[in-house]
């Protein structure tokens, strides 16, 4: 794009500290001058994929006309979603009464760091919303309001035109990361407003593309790339003709098979681009190594070949829609339990809502690891297990033969992906694993890491090419440290255990530290472990020559 | 200067006036020292109660706690058993820290950008917040209790050793309850955090001001009664114990400045319920903070779960059938 900001334009920007001379003195007056700024949004969502699942008001619009074209009483449809859904979830009802506006997580989210816009500091788009649940639904705001100015005394403002569109401009300027709730002293979690507040929108149909056309690909196809069943076979067919090239070894997968001891289901995007398909060809490698060594029978499947879940960057509802496959073709195949790819939503879903939703999986067994003995007392219920902490647990047991020195050109560090790290805290795991198959490892900076990391920019649906900018403001944070560990440490490789991370991290990498690739934990799994049969590999995964292997 | 806190001071001014004033000038301690607290307790309590059964009728439809530390997952990896906690234990512990020490708000941290050669962002450890809020916060408990001496008679042992704890560092003046300074101070940074810090002014309305100065009010008429100016004591008890036992009286030699006094403690209590003041409630409930991180071990219900239409596996294949034999992939029915 010509349009696009160099590095060095983007920094410019930023300033934190809000209010410039030209700005109104009170935030809630700047509602008559929403400025939807190319770059910093995405595109509406076509109809068509509104019209999958059913979903309202599906309707050609455009996020920068003057004209949303609105169902008449869009007002009262708001009104009454707010309503339903105070008494649906204390989470909105509690942080829509209890912010203190103490200002403590307002320099924590990474779109703040990155862009200096103070609406995007986590309390303010809350109270973009905040705002009118006060007007609307409290003591104080019913009263206030009859009084001239006072609903300014209290900060509160009517449903406009200029107050939706500011809420769908920031509520999609938030990548639904937990790193503000982490800091907020009664855990407001802005993401779980920003949830609510797209289903809000949603009720007007007011969704982007990038998230209504997967889902409603994912609805009808299995996945959210659209993947036809055998286009999805071929492509992992593919994966196997490099693989055996590689390695020497077939590792043709099974599919839809009745009968398997597990189920995998990763998220799509992993089948589709690089580099998330060389860690679909580390699980491909895992899975041969393990059904050659100990007899473990994996089966994919084409209906359920989705992990992630852009349901939930919908709404409740169809969150639970799209998730609802896992369980049905787990029961349909007759297998044990099911095992979880990479990816970070998918297991926030999976872990905090999936049981809950779709449960209980009374037809599958408590997981157990057949190789080592081990149960996961941890997934009894869901019975569902992360791919790391199934891989973690068979290199602890001595499982897997492992050739780290096939790693040897790495130097990495591990990015935590935020649903993981604040919705799950799967946080030993990978690093774990990939320990044991690298030995050059260094953490970024403990501020960026763990339960404070910061998000790659681009997660929960907004990973779309229109709103580079954005983006890169947003990846700032999270480039910064790899930056950091880059310079001090010689690091270049960004590991990683999301498929968002995958496609979204190489971008971020291009523009801010251009040195650094992005791989995936079980990319290096499958490089390092040795199959049964191989022949003496000269080749990593990507192809490229072995650590060593040149200078022959 | 700024709207958003001329008002809310002009405000708290006024009403402490309204008091003094009342009572000076009208006569009207019955109406300021009887009838608004009776009001004022009752419109907390009932307001009180109010929010937290309306908080508690609201579902808890998923468990989301936020979770800060490593998850329990294979026996050999060490478990945070407070930021991540996977029982009730472990979350009695996260609520006692988050209540008690406002954990949470000790990870703060301040960020910053250097623009210049390296394009740095730090985070610095930023502890005045957690400092500032702690002291405001205890030391307002302090002398809520300490004023239980007016309203219990004898006076109980546990208030009498607060008392003395709270008098034991004597800045040079006999009898200085330490409490009393140290809140008026903390309030003090907290409003100028609010009108300074940039960030902070920007997310403040009037309706953020308005606690402040009246806590402000409220110390400050205070410390002025118990240390510069004489006030009854004896009369002052009389009058608190006869309002506890419903037995109201008002005393003679009781001045506008304690009305005014406690007039702006009864706007405080009466404010409470419906305001921002209601995260003393709110915490306790906050489901990010007070749930276990173990829906993946133990199912948990949602009381409002419905059935949703889903695209099934048969409809799926009927869908794509014929490419499906094609390429080799199983099915359940063949034509
Ligand atoms: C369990 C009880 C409570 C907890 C855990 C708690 C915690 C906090 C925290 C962490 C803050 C944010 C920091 C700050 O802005 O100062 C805060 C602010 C505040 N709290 Fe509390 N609080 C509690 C009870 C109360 C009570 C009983 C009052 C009664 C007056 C109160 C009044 C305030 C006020 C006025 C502020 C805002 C300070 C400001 O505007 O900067 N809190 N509270
Ligand atoms: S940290 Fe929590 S209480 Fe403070 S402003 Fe942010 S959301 Fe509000
Ligand atoms: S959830 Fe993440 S992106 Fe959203 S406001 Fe909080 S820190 Fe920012």
């Amino acid at each position: 794009m010509a349009d696009e900001l160099t590095p060095d334009e983007a920094l410019d920007k930023i300033d934190y500290r809000p209010r410039s001379s030209s700005e109104p003195r009170n935030w809630l007056d700047t509602t008559k001058s929403v400025q939807i700024r190319p770059g910093m949004y995405c595109y509406a969502a076509k109809p068509e994929s509104v019209e999958t699942l059913g979903l309202p008001y599906a309707r050609e619009w455009n996020p920068t006309d003057e004209d949303w074209k609105l169902p008449e009483n869009w007002q009262e449809i708001l009104h009454e979603g707010i309503k339903e859904r105070l008494e649906r979830f204390r989470t909105f009802k509690i942080f829509m009464d209890i912010c203190v506006r103490c200002g403590a997580c307002a320099d924590k989210c990474h779109f703040f760091l990155g862009t200096g816009d103070p609406k995007n500091m986590p309390v303010l788009r809350a109270e973009l919303l905040r705002s009118i649940y006060r007007n609307d639904f409290t003591f104080a705001g019913k009263l206030l309001k009859k009084i001239p100015g006072g609903k300014r005394l209290l900060g509160s403002r009517e449903m406009s035109l200029e107050a939706l569109k500011e809420m769908w401009y920031y509520f999609f300027q938030c990548t639904e990361c937990r790193r503000c709730s982490v800091f907020c002293p009664y855990g407001i979690d802005t993401a779980e407003i920003t949830i609510i507040g797209r289903e809000l929108l949603n009720l007007l149909g007011l969704n982007i593309d990038w998230i209504a056309t997967p889902v409603s690909n994912c609805y009808q196809t299995g996945n959210h790339l659209g993947i036809q069943p055998h286009a999805f076979k071929d492509m992992l067919e593919f994966f196997v003709e490099d693989i055996e090239d590689i390695t020497g070894v077939d590792c043709t997968p099974e599919f839809q098979k009745k009968g398997a001891d597990i189920l995998f289901i990763t998220p799509s995007g992993d089948v589709f681009a690089d580099p998330g398909t060389y860690t679909c060809q580390g699980y491909l490698i895992l899975f041969k190594y393990l059904k050659d060594k100990y007899g473990l029978d994996v089966t994919w499947s084409t209906y359920a070949s989705e992990g992630g879940n852009f349901g939930f960057f919908t709404s409740h509802e169809t969150m639970k829609r799209l998730n609802a496959k896992m369980y049905a073709e787990a029961k349909r195949l007759g297998v044990k339990w099911i095992l979880g790819g990479e990816c970070g939503h998918m297991w926030r879903v999976i872990n905090q809502y999936m049981d809950t939703m779709n449960g209980p999986a009374d037809f599958l067994e408590v997981p157990v690891n057949p190789i080592t003995g081990t149960r996961f007392e941890n997934a009894a219920s869901t019975k569902m297990v992360h791919i790391c902490e199934f891989t973690a647990d068979l290199i602890k047991h001595g499982k897997l033969e492992l050739d780290k020195s096939r790693n040897a050109n790495r130097v990495l560090t591990f990015h935590d992906s935020c649903n993981p790290a604040r919705g799950m805290g799967l946080l030993e795991e990978p690093r774990y694993c990939i320990k044991a198959c690298a030995d050059e490892f260094y953490e970024m900076p403990p501020n960026t890491i763990r339960e404070q990391t910061f998000c790659c920019g681009s997660g929960a649906g907004l990973n779309a090419g229109e709103n580079i900018e954005l983006r890169m403001a947003g990846a700032l944070p999270r480039a910064n440290a790899v930056k950091y560990v880059h310079n001090k440490f010689g690091v270049n490789s960004l590991a990683t255990i999301c498929a968002i991370d995958r496609a979204a991290l190489p971008t971020m990498c291009e523009y801010w530290v251009p040195e650094v690739d992005v791989i995936g934990v079980h990319e290096l799994v499958g490089n390092a472990l040795i199959l049964p049969g191989e022949k003496e590999r000269t080749e990593d995964l990507r192809m490229e020559p072995l650590p060593g292997v040149e200078e022959e | 200067m700024n709207q958003r806190y001329l008002i809310p001071l002009t405000a708290v001014f006024l009403l402490f006036l309204l008091a003094y004033a009342g009572v000076e000038g009208l006569g009207l301690q019955v109406v300021f020292g009887v009838l608004i607290p009776y009001l004022a307790i009752a419109a907390f309590v009932i307001g009180f109660v109010i929010k937290v059964k309306g908080w508690a009728a609201s579902a808890v439809p998923f468990r989301i706690p936020t979770t800060c530390g490593q998850q329990k997952s294979l026996p050999w990896i060490k478990q945070n058993t407070i930021d991540n906690p996977s029982t009730s234990t472990g979350v009695f512990v996260r609520m006692l820290l988050e209540i008690f020490a406002f954990r949470s708000l000790f990870r703060n941290t301040k960020a910053a950008f250097n623009r210049n050669a390296s394009n740095k962002l730090t985070y610095s450890f930023e502890i005045f917040l957690w400092v500032g809020a702690l002291a405001f916060h205890y030391a307002f408990l302090v002398v809520l209790l300490r004023h239980f001496r007016f309203f219990t008679a004898p006076v109980p042992e546990v208030i009498q050793t607060l008392e003395y704890l709270d008098g034991i560092i004597q800045v040079g003046l006999p009898g200085l309850f330490i409490s009393g300074p140290v809140l008026l101070l903390a309030t003090l940074f907290l409003l100028s955090r609010r009108i300074f810090d940039a960030k902070v002014s920007y997310i403040s309305q009037a309706a953020d001001y308005f606690p402040l100065f009246l806590i402000i009010g409220i110390a400050a008429t205070g410390i002025a009664m118990r240390y510069f100016t004489k006030v009854d004591i004896i009369g002052i008890k009389e009058m608190t114990m006869g309002l506890v036992t419903f037995h109201p009286h008002i005393p003679e030699e009781v001045g506008g400045l304690f009305y005014g006094h406690l007039f702006l403690v009864c706007i405080l209590f009466a404010y409470f319920p419906i305001s921002k003041l209601m995260h003393m409630g709110g915490v306790f409930l906050s489901p990010t903070r007070n749930m276990a991180n173990n829906t993946r071990a133990q199912r948990h219900i949602n009381p409002w779960n419905y059935d949703v239409p889903i695209h099934t596996y048969e409809q799926y294949e009927d869908h794509f059938r014929d490419k499906m034999i094609e390429a080799g992939l199983p099915v359940d029915k063949k034509e």
